[in-house]
C-alpha cells in the first residue's frame, strides 16, 4: 500500500497546483468558477490526504516494517495504544499529520464561508493550499512517509520510550491543530489585503477559527506541561524550552489578537494592529514547527531531523518579506476608522494588555532564539536559563492578570470616573482582603511576587464575580426568573462576553497554582538504600524495599519496557501514612547488536516512570534512578553476552530475569528526587476553566443557528428592533 | 489493488473539482441568471457580508445595554453611545434593502 500513499501525495500535490491556479484565476478574472473549482481543490486534497494518513496509520498498526518509518518508530513489543501514535513521532509522519490537519480546517472554514468574501477566500484559499503545497513537497522531496525497504526487517526500532505516555496520544495533534489553526486566520488577513476589503468582514469570518487555534494551542501546551511534570523526571511542568516557548509565542500573540479584533469590529479601529497580529501569529506557528522538526535548537521536545532548515527558514523568509511588504502597501486603506474617545475605556485596557502580550512574546523570543543570534553576532553560542525568562515574564504576568480583572469592569467607549470607581471596590476589596490574610497568617513571607500574584488574583475572581452577580440581577430584574435560570440564560445570550470572563478566572486560578507550586516548593535529590528514610517539607519519605519487573508484557506503567526497577516508598506526615508512591525506572531494547544479545534488551533509554500523589493542596511527587552498573549487575549481563546467542530472544529475557533478582536480593541505593509542590493541582483545573470558558466563548450564538426565514421579513423586524 | 484505488481517487478528484467549470448557470453565492426563485432568498457574498455586520452592529447594541445596567456607563454616555449605534444599524439595514430591491429588480429584469 506504500505506492498508494506515495500516490496521494503527488496527487494531493497537483491538487495543490492546480487549486492556486484556479483560485487566482478566478479572482483576478472575475470568474467565480474557477474560485469556487479552486475551494473545491481544498475538499479534494482533504479527501486525498485523509486515505494517506490511513495507509500510514494502517502499516503502523499492522506492523508493516517494510514501511521506514514504521521500523524506525515502531516495533512488534511497542503497545498498541502507543503504536496508533507513533505515526506522529517521525518526522514524516508528523509532516503528514500537519498537512492532513490543515486541509481539513481549510476545508471547514471554506465551507463556512462559502458565501461570503468571495474575493478574500479566493486568495485565502490560493494560501491555504500554498501552506498545503509547502508540506506535501517536504514528503514528496525530503521526507516521504512512504519509502519502503525490501526486504522488510523482522522487527523495528520501537517507538521512543519519552514519548510512551498517553498525553502523546492527543498532545501532537493538539499542538499542530492549534499551528494549522493559526494558518487559517493568516491566510485570511493576507487575502483581505490582496483583494483590499480590510473592514471587520474577514475578522467576523474567522474570529471563530482564531478562537479554535487559541484553543487547541492551548490544550497542546497544556497537555505538554502535564507529559513534562509527569513522565521526564525532572519534576517541572515548564522549563523554557525551545519548544515549549515556540508553542507559547504564537498563543500570546493570538490571544492578543482576540482582544484587538474585538475593537476593529466594534470601532472599526487598530486595523494595521490587527492584520500584523495574524500575521505574526501564523508566522511563529510555522516557527514552532519548524523548532520541532529541525533541531536547530536543543530541545528535550525536538524530535525531527536537522534536513529540513533550509526550506523552513525559506518560508519563513518568504513570510516575513511578504507580510511587511502587504500591510506598507495597504497602509492609507488600514487607517482607523475612529479614535479612542477616552483613556478610561475598555479599548484601552485591551490595548494595555495586547501590548503586555506583545511584550511577552518578545521577551520570549529574544531568550529562545538568544542561541542563535548569539552565535550570529560572536561566534559563540549561549544561551539564558529560567532565571532569566523569570526575571523578565513574572512582573509581565502580573500586570497581564491584573488587567484580566480591570476590563471587564470598565465599559465600551467612555466610562465615567464615578463609575469606575464604584466599580472597583469589590475587587479592590478581595485583592485587600486577600494582602491581609497572608500578611497575618505569614505563610507567604519572602516572596513578595508570589503575594502579589494571590493579591492580583483575589482582584479578578471580585471583579468577574461581581460582573457575573450584576448581570444575573439584570435579567432577573427583566424576565423573574430563578438565579440559576438567570445565569444560564446570561450567558447564553451573551457567550463571547461571559465565556471571556470565564478565561480570565481560569487563567488567575492557573497563575495562583504557578506561583504558590514554584514559590513554596520543597524538593530533595538524594541516595537512599531500602530502609532509610528522608525529610522533603513537612513529609517524611521512607524507602521501603525495591521493585523489578521484566519483559515487556509485564511492565507496570504499559510502556513496553524490558526491564522497570523501581521503589515502593512510603510516605508520612506526623506520624501518620499519607500516600505509597511507587515510581520507576523502564530500561528499553535498543536493538543496537553491537551491545550484545543481553546487552541491546536494556540498552536503550532509560525513562523514568514518576508517581505521585495529587491534591488540591499539594502534590508529593517522586522519581528514582536505579543503579544498574553495579560489578554483580554487570557482570550478569557479560555473561549472557557471552553465552546467549542473538537468535534465542527468550534465553536473552531470562539473563534480564535472573539481574532483576539479583538487584532484588542485594539492592544498591537508588538515587531519588522527591518534591513537595503546593497547588499544583490548580494549574491543571486553571487551565480546564480556560478552556470551558473558551468553548463557550465559541459555541455559535443563538442568532447564528436559528432557522432561516425570509432575509426580507428578518431585516423589517430588525429595523423595527433598532428604532424600538 | 493500490493502483485501482489510485485511478478512483483521481476520477472522484476531477469530479469535484470541475463540477463548478462543467455546471449550468452560476455557482453558489451569486444570484441566479434565468430569474427562477425568489431572489431575495438568495444570499450573495455582500449579502452575507451585510448580514453579519448586522448582527454584529446589534451585539454592540445589546453590549452598551448590558453596560448600562451593571453600572459601568452613566445614562447620558449610554444614550448618546445607544444613538450612535442605532443609527448605524439603520445605515446597514438601508444598504441590506437597496441590495435586496436591487437583486429584484435583477430577476424580474431576467
Amino acid at each position: 500500500m506504500a505506492q498508494l500513499g506515495a500516490a496521494c501525495l503527488v496527487l494531493a500535490l497537483a491538487v495543490c497546483a492546480y487549486g492556486i491556479g484556479a483560485s487566482l484565476y478566478g479572482v483576478r478574472k472575475g470568474r467565480p468558477e474557477f474560485s469556487e473549482s479552486g475551494r473545491r481543490s481544498v475538499y479534494a486534497l482533504a479527501g486525498i490526504l485523509t486515505v494517506a494518513f490511513a495507509v500510514l496509520e494502517v502499516a503502523f498498526l499492522r506492523n508493516d516494517f517494510s514501511f521506514n518509518t514504521v521500523a524506525d518508530t515502531s516495533s512488534l513489543t511497542t503497545p498498541t495504544f502507543y503504536k496508533a501514535a507513533a505515526v506522529w513521532s517521525s518526522q514524516e509522519g508528523s509532516l503528514l499529520l500537519w498537512a492532513w490537519l490543515l486541509s481539513l480546517w481549510s476545508s471547514l472554514v471554506l465551507f463556512l464561508t462559502r458565501k461570503r468574501l468571495r474575493d478574500v477566500s479566493a486568495y485565502a484559499t490560493a494560501i491555504l493550499l500554498g501552506f498545503g503545497a509547502f508540506f506535501i513537497s517536504l514528503m514528496v522531496f525530503y521526507a516521504t512517509p512512504f519509502a519502503t525497504t525490501n526486504p522488510a526487517p523482522a522487527d523495528g526500532v520501537g517507538l521512543d520510550p519519552l514519548l510512551r505516555h498517553p498525553s502523546m496520544m492527543i498532545h501532537p495533534p493538539m499542538l499542530y491543530s492549534g499551528y494549522t489553526l493559526c494558518i487559517v486566520p493568516l491566510a485570511f488577513g493576507m487575502g483581505a489585503l490582496l483583494a483590499r476589503k480590510v473592514d471587520a468582514d474577514w475578522i467576523r469570518a474567522i474570529r471563530r477559527f482564531a478562537l479554535a487555534a487559541w484553543l487547541f494551542l492551548g490544550i497542546g501546551i497544556m497537555l505538554g506541561a502535564r507529559w513534562s511534570y509527569a513522565e521526564l523526571g525532572w519534576g517541572g511542568y515548564w522549563g523554557w524550552d525551545a519548544v515549549e516557548n515556540a508553542s507559547l509565542m504564537p498563543w500570546l500573540t493570538g490571544t492578543a489578537f482576540l482582544h484587538s479584533l474585538m475593537i476593529q469590529e466594534k470601532r472599526g479601529m487598530l486595523k494595521v494592529w490587527n492584520v500584523s497580529l495574524v500575521l505574526a501569529t501564523g508566522t511563529l506557528a510555522i516557527m514552532g514547527t519548524f523548532l520541532v522538526r529541525s533541531g536547530v535548537l536543543s530541545s528535550i521536545h525536538a524530535f525531527g531531523g536537522a534536513t529540513l532548515g533550509v526550506p523552513f527558514v525559506t518560508l519563513i523568509g518568504v513570510l516575513i518579506l511578504c507580510s511587511i511588504y502587504l500591510v506598507s502597501s495597504r497602509r492609507d486603506m488600514l487607517r482607523s476608522e475612529h479614535r479612542l474617545d477616552s483613556l478610561l475605556s475598555r479599548e484601552s485596557i485591551f490595548l494595555a494588555n495586547n501590548l503586555v502580550l506583545v511584550g511577552l512574546c518578545f521577551v520570549i523570543f529574544w531568550g529562545t532564539y538568544f542561541p542563535l543570534i548569539s552565535e550570529a553576532l560572536t561566534g559563540h553560542e549561549s544561551s539564558v536559563g529560567p532565571p532569566w525568562f523569570d526575571r523578565y515574564t513574572v512582573p509581565l504576568a502580573l500586570v497581564l492578570v491584573l488587567l484580566s480583572g480591570i476590563g471587564p469592569v470598565i465599559a465600551w467607549r467612555r466610562a465615567t470616573l464615578s463609575n469606575a470607581r464604584r466599580n472597583f471596590v469589590i475587587p479592590l476589596a478581595f485583592g485587600a482582603i486577600t494582602l491581609v490574610a497572608l500578611l497575618a497568617t505569614g505563610v507567604s513571607a519572602g516572596k513578595p511576587l508570589a503575594i502579589a500574584m494571590f493579591c492580583c488574583a483575589a482582584f479578578v475572581f471580585g471583579s468577574i464575580s461581581q460582573e457575573y452577580w450584576r448581570g444575573v440581577r439584570v435579567r432577573r430584574a427583566s424576565s423573574g426568573e430563578p438565579a440559576p435560570l438567570a445565569l444560564m440564560a446570561l450567558v447564553k445570550r451573551n457567550r463571547r462576553r461571559y465565556g471571556g470572563y470565564i478565561v480570565h478566572i481560569g487563567m488567575a486560578v492557573l497563575f495562583v497554582g504557578v506561583a504558590a507550586s514554584s514559590s513554596f516548593q520543597h524538593a530533595s535529590e538524594l541516595s537512599l538504600s531500602p530502609g532509610q528514610s528522608t525529610k522533603v517539607g513537612a513529609y517524611t519519605v521512607r524507602y521501603v524495599h525495591p521493585t523489578a519487573t521484566i519483559t515487556s508484557k509485564e511492565d507496570a506503567a504499559h510502556t513496553g519496557s524490558t526491564l522497570s526497577l523501581g521503589a515502593v516508598l512510603d510516605v508520612t506526615k506526623g506520624g501518620h501514612h499519607v500516600a505509597t508512591l511507587r515510581p520507576s525506572e523502564g530500561f528499553y531494547d535498543s536493538g543496537d547488536p553491537t551491545q550484545g544479545s543481553v546487552g541491546h534488551l536494556i540498552g536503550g533509554q532509560a525513562v523514568s516512570h514518576v508517581s505521585m500523589d495529587a491534591g488540591v493542596t499539594r502534590d508529593v511527587w517522586s522519581a528514582i534512578a536505579p543503579d544498574i552498573d553495579t560489578p554483580r549487575l554487570k557482570r550478569v549481563i557479560e555473561i549472557g553476552n557471552k553465552t546467549i546467542p542473538f537468535v534465542r530472544p527468550d534465553e536473552g529475557t531470562i539473563a534480564v530475569a535472573v539481574m532483576a533478582r539479583e538487584y532484588m536480593k542485594s539492592p544498591p541505593p537508588a538515587q531519588f528526587h522527591l518534591i513537595v509542590s503546593p497547588l499544583v493541582m490548580w494549574i491543571w483545573i486553571g487551565g480546564l476553566i480556560v478552556f470551558g470558558g473558551g468553548l463557550i466563548a465559541m459555541w455559535p450564538a443563538p442568532s447564528a443557528v436559528r432557522s432561516r426565514v425570509s432575509v426580507r421579513a428578518r431585516n423589517r423586524a430588525a429595523r423595527d428592533l433598532a428604532r424600538a | 489493488m493500490a493502483v485501482l484505488i489510485t485511478l478512483v481517487l483521481l476520477a472522484a478528484v476531477i469530479a469535484v473539482v470541475s463540477a463548478p467549470l462543467l455546471r449550468r448557470g452560476t455557482p453558489e453565492g451569486t444570484l441566479p441568471e434565468d430569474g427562477a426563485g425568489d431572489a431575495v432568498e438568495v444570499e450573495t457574498p455582500r449579502h452575507a457580508d451585510l448580514s453579519a455586520a448586522r448582527e454584529a452592529k446589534y451585539r454592540e447594541i445589546r453590549d452598551a445595554e448590558l453596560d448600562y445596567k451593571t453600572g459601568k456607563l452613566s445614562q447620558a454616555d449610554y444614550e448618546a453611545i445607544d444613538a450612535t449605534l442605532r443609527a448605524e444599524a439603520l445605515e446597514i439595514l438601508d444598504q441590506l434593502e437597496a441590495l435586496e430591491a436591487l437583486s429584484t429588480r435583477v430577476s424580474s429584469a431576467g
